[in-house]
């Protein structure tokens, strides 16, 4: 949807410029949460994570966004692609698991919200843009990842990336994790992969945001854009 | 039945999706490739080496459209020989890199190969050169190819300065492995050369033989 100038003015040969230079191209551009996600489980939990860059076109509307959402208690989202898909979406599981919740009168499954994600994403998937990482703690089964990308498949993973930034860190992530890592090591494995991403991905930077959750709860820290990890390359 | 016009793939251009890498070490250079060949979603050579001598002690690594690339490194090859008769001495890694940034320079829009140049020469040792889109840039180690958007995180994490011979052959090969993992359009076998001031050593790693991961 481009913004609409009007102009009186005939447009006879050259101008010099030209109303609509003023108007940045920001401001017509979709906010995505271009994004460096990232979540992994180990024994007693998951870590999560993600960079902090909303973008309208090359403007960054927020250098400092959380996009981790929290959907119940022990159970957290990471959002990438529309930012105003991924928060609509979030918002409607977040009211769906609450009600199950109390339906059952026990803290939900976390395959469960993963599955109420899949849902609302497969069955509008022409009209969305959401790739969502789903993860938390439950009694049955732990530590548990959901991958739903765009489309809406559902895929549980020890380890999974997300966002335009994860491409750059596949291999990374392939040789370095390991079944059998604790909780430190997850959550250094974490913020060195999204360093790396935001140091390569432009949609990807600002600070990295982490969350761990477990049967205690959810701790959740940040490491500012001057104690990421470094990494030597020229 | 009417108007059928046979698999996609006859109609596709063919690419070398690729991954390809080069490093350099004190004394030499290791480069690598991956050796599918697709024309669209048929892989159409399953074992092409895609690294390619352009001298005694210069290879290039080629990606992009297979027919481009190839005749990029020909025509090249033909213009270092030359040269290197001219000036009486083996050429420079810097002369090769700068024929090929100037065929990619001059014709960037009709061509799409990205092509890694990097060797050994007497008077700077191993070096490796960047040619992409016509710039010209001299790099401690260079990746390329479709597969290479999978393994910046890797390579950045890895690369030392000051890395063995042994140790950049093993860099070369476990970012190969990564990346033909991920990677739709790269695969098969992997390629290596090592090139000093003795030698040019063509070796090739078979599937079986290459690293393993934690999914495999």
């Amino acid at each position: 949807m481009a913004a609409a100038v009007a102009t009186m003015m005939p447009n006879l040969g050259q101008q010099i410029s030209s109303k609509n230079d003023m108007i940045p191209d920001w401001t017509s551009q979709e906010v995505s949460t271009g994004t460096t996600i990232m979540a992994v489980e180990y024994d007693g939990g998951v870590v999560i994570g993600a960079d902090s860059r909303t973008t309208t076109g090359a403007y960054i509307a927020n250098r400092v966004t959380d996009k981790l959402t929290p959907i119940h208690d022990r159970i957290f989202c990471c959002r990438s692609g529309s930012a105003a898909d991924t928060q609509a979406i979030a918002d409607v599981v977040t009211y769906q698991l609450g009600f199950h919740s109390i339906e059952l009168d026990e803290p939900p499954l976390v395959e469960t919200a993963a599955n109420l994600f899949r849902a609302s994403c497969y069955r509008y998937r022409e009209e969305l843009t959401a790739g969502i990482l789903v993860a938390g703690w439950d009694r049955r089964k732990g530590g548990q990842v959901y991958c739903v990308p765009i489309g809406g498949m559902l895929v549980r993973q020890p380890v999974s990336v997300g966002g335009s930034g994860s491409t750059y860190i596949y291999g990374f992530m392939d040789s370095n994790y390991k079944p059998g890592l604790t909780k430190e090591q997850c959550l250094e494995l974490t913020a060195a992969a999204l360093s790396l991403a935001m140091e390569r991905d432009g949609s990807s930077g600002g600070v990295v945001r982490l969350a761990t959750i477990s049967e205690d709860g959810v701790e959740r820290r940040v490491i500012l854009g001057n104690q990421l990890p470094k990494f030597s390359t020229h | 039945m009417l108007g059928e016009t046979g698999p996609e793939w006859t109609t596709e251009e063919v690419k070398t999706g690729t991954t390809i890498i080069a490093i350099e070490f004190a004394g030499g250079v290791v480069l690598g490739s991956d050796s599918r060949v697709s024309a669209g979603e048929s892989v159409v050579n399953r074992v092409m080496n895609k690294l390619s001598p352009l001298h005694d002690r210069i290879y290039c690594a080629l990606s992009g459209s297979a027919a481009d690339a190839q005749t990029i490194a020909e025509i090249v090859n033909y213009q270092l020989d030359v040269h290197s008769i001219e000036i009486g001495e083996d050429p420079q890694v810097r002369s090769a890199a700068t024929l090929v940034r100037n065929i990619s320079y001059k014709y960037k829009e009709e061509l799409s190969a990205h092509l890694i140049v990097a060797g050994w020469d007497r008077r700077d040792g191993g070096q490796v050169f960047a040619t992409l889109n016509g710039l010209l840039t001299r790099q401690p180690f260079a990746i390329g190819g479709s597969g290479s958007s999978y393994i910046y995180g890797f390579v950045d994490a890895e690369y030392r300065k000051g890395m063995t011979k042994e140790e950049c052959q093993q860099f070369v090969v476990n970012t190969l492995a990564l990346a033909m993992n991920r990677d739709g359009s790269s695969g098969g076998v992997a390629y290596m050369v090592t090139i000093d001031e003795h030698s040019t050593e063509e070796k090739v790693i078979l599937g079986n033989d290459l690293p393993t991961f934690f999914d495999q």
